[in-house]
């Protein structure tokens, strides 16, 4: 990793665009998104279906590289950087947590979090105590020897929530936790991922169509056609939102 | 590069372990594709010893044949007079007549006759096996023999026990007793258990046209020819086609690959082998083409967490030689134990070395047909295996 730059947040994008060729012409899927999130600050990305959140989800995950912008994790240009340094990056400077498929289905609850330690070279005796803490913490104590087939969804994602955190990413990514989990533990799972972020002061990212889900999180992020549209940053005024998505 | 193997050996046996039965089922299919070819390959081998044993264990290195008779032993007819010419040959240390015939050995009881290679050899000469039991033959004229250790187990004859052989000579059966003095090695002609006789015994006794019952001109079919310095064989058989009248000769692998049948049998049998390799390759590769479809959104989020290709490759390649190995050792333990209950008729040999190329080839199969998976998993874009793109 060559590629450094200054940043006083953990994560900082500047003019990230990101577009695609189809048969009917050019489409802008990110347009010109600048944004900054700090360590310990939870933030929502959210927006219609097409707004364009989940292409910049994947470039902020290093999954996706994007047409042009800059993405500073730490100081590193994740738009700069070689395919093999975007593994390493994701390996060991990002969490993240899907929407579905989260877990490595032959491994168990603990050896799902571990795997993480063991891709780190950081699998020691206080890994695995801090797995087994962090499982604990998020109420899954009896379940870690569990296959994920042998685990409700709300319990899956909390593995997955141990799984993003376990290794001290700077950049804690959630796409759609809440999707396959009932209203209930929906808030659970959002209520506990936000308490580690702030905790951990991690920077974290969740992606989320459920405006409800936004009721824990420091800011709300409007995308729409690919542009970041709005930001909510006053507590009342996301709690409105929250509530008001409740109450539809 | 150690991390990659440590992390790659993890997830493939958590895997393997996690889903045992399902890739123990792998392992059985590979375990009886392992058993076809090792008892294909024994066959051929059987089938193969069976019909070259007496040859490849001549220590003449040299085959004297009629000129134009192919290297087809029974085609061959050569004379005295050629014997004694070839013994004249400059760097011929040594020559002897073998003469060939088929002879039915009479067993006791109900037992049905035995068919034997009946084979005339001269005492003290080229083409007499060595005995590993009792005495060599005495004299060209004895009525005595050696039998090969195949005849002495299937007829369950001793040394000092006499033998009978029925032959056709003329329109008649016409039956010998002999007294065995020796017993050899395993010298199996044709695929038939082996009598060696006295060549001039021979003669008298072997199965004969109506025309040549009263004849008394003993005629060989090939002559073997033991040499002073075995690295002269190419001067050596030049000598002898230059000076002896109407004769060819040949190595003992060219008079093996002429021997009736030998040349389509084996290459028959290596053409089935090769085949079932084959399947095996895409047994083995359609089962983990269809594993790595099953699991892309796996391979998909271990890649999005960070894992390098080279793990999720060598995680792969792990797992189906691990899986291969298992299916060879069970296998080939099972070969093992069926071939312990074949009876010594079925010409079914567990040689070494082809064993052991059939072993490797099993074992490179898996490898091959798993490299298409290997190649797609690798391949895998964690942002579709996710449903992100």
């Amino acid at each position: 990793m060559t590629t450094t730059a200054t940043s006083s947040y953990a994560l900082e994008t500047k003019s990230v665009i990101k577009t695609y060729q189809s048969d009917s012409g050019t489409i802008q899927a990110v347009d010109d998104v600048s944004l900054q999130v700090t360590a310990g600050e939870f933030v929502a990305l959210v927006g219609p279906s097409g707004s364009g959140k989940t292409t910049m989800l994947s470039i902020l995950a290093a999954l996706l590289q994007p047409s042009s912008g800059q993405i500073l994790l730490d100081g590193q240009d994740l738009a700069q950087i070689s395919d093999v340094d975007r593994v390493t990056m994701r390996r060991e400077k990002i969490g993240f947590t899907f929407q579905a498929n989260n877990l490595v289905p032959y491994l168990s609850a603990l050896e799902n979090v571990e795997l993480m330690l063991r891709l780190n070279k950081r699998l020691d005796k206080t890994g695995r105590l801090r797995a087994r803490e962090l499982l604990a913490r998020l109420g899954l104590a009896d379940r870690m020897h569990n296959l994920p087939g042998q685990m409700s969804g709300g319990q899956q994602q909390r593995v997955a929530i141990a799984r993003a955190l376990i290794h001290n990413p700077s950049l804690v990514l959630a796409d759609e936790p809440t999707a396959s989990l009932d209203t209930e533990r929906a808030y659970q799972v959002v209520e506990t991922f936000a308490g580690l972020i702030h905790e951990q002061k991690r920077a974290g990212i969740m992606v989320t169509h459920d405006l409800r889900m936004v009721e824990f999180v420091d800011r709300v992020l409007l995308m729409r056609d690919g542009k970041l549209v709005q930001i909510y940053s006053d507590k009342p005024e996301i709690l409105e939102l929250a509530r008001g998505s409740r109450s539809q | 590069m150690k991390q990659v193997f440590s992390i790659a050996g993890y997830l493939a046996i958590k895997e393997i372990w996690r889903n045992r039965g399902r890739f123990f089922l792998v392992s059985m299919v590979i375990a009886l594709i392992t058993l076809l070819v090792l008892f294909i390959a024994a066959l051929g081998e059987g089938l193969g010893n069976g019909n070259r044993e007496y040859i490849s264990k001549l220590d003449a290195p040299i085959m004297v044949f009629q000129s134009k008779s192919d290297f087809l032993i029974q085609a061959s007819r050569l004379g005295r007079d050629r014997l004694a010419a070839i013994r004249r040959v400059d760097g011929v240390k040594d020559a002897g007549m073998l003469g060939v015939a088929n002879a039915s050995l009479i067993l006791p009881g109900n037992q049905e006759p035995m068919k034997i290679a009946l084979l005339g050899i001269e005492p003290g000469h080229s083409g007499e096996p060595q005995v590993e039991q009792g005495n060599q033959l005495s004299t060209s004229l004895a009525q005595e023999v050696i039998i090969d250790r195949n005849t002495a187990l299937r007829s369950k004859l001793a040394v000092n026990d006499n033998l009978t052989i029925r032959v056709t000579q003329g329109t008649r059966d016409e039956f010998f007793t002999f007294k065995i003095v020796g017993i050899s090695e395993g010298l199996q002609f044709a695929l038939q258990p082996s009598v060696f006789v006295p060549f001039f015994t021979w003669d008298r006794v072997r199965s004969k046209s109506e025309a040549e019952v009263n004849l008394s001109n003993p005629v060989a079919n090939v002559i073997l020819v033991k040499l002073d310095n075995d690295a002269d064989i190419n001067s050596v058989r030049q000598r002898i086609e230059g000076q002896v009248n109407n004769v060819e000769t040949a190595t003992l692998n060219q008079a093996i690959q002429a021997l009736p049948g030998y040349s389509a049998q084996q290459s028959t049998l290596n053409t089935q082998g090769g085949f079932t390799l084959f399947i095996g390759v895409l047994v083995i590769g359609g089962f983990f083409q269809i594993q790595i479809l099953q699991k892309v959104a796996q391979i998909g989020v271990l890649k999005a967490i960070g894992t390098a290709n080279p793990i999720v490759a060598a995680a792969s390649i792990f797992q189906i030689m691990l899986i291969t190995m298992v299916g060879v050792a069970i296998g080939a333990l099972f070969a093992f134990i069926f071939s312990l209950t074949f009876p010594p008729t079925v010409p079914i040999v567990f040689n070494g070395t082809t064993s052991l190329l059939a072993v490797v080839a099993l074992l490179l199969i898996g490898p091959i047909g798993g490299l298409a998976s290997i190649r797609y998993a690798v391949r895998i874009e964690p942002l579709k295996a996710l449903g992100l793109s």
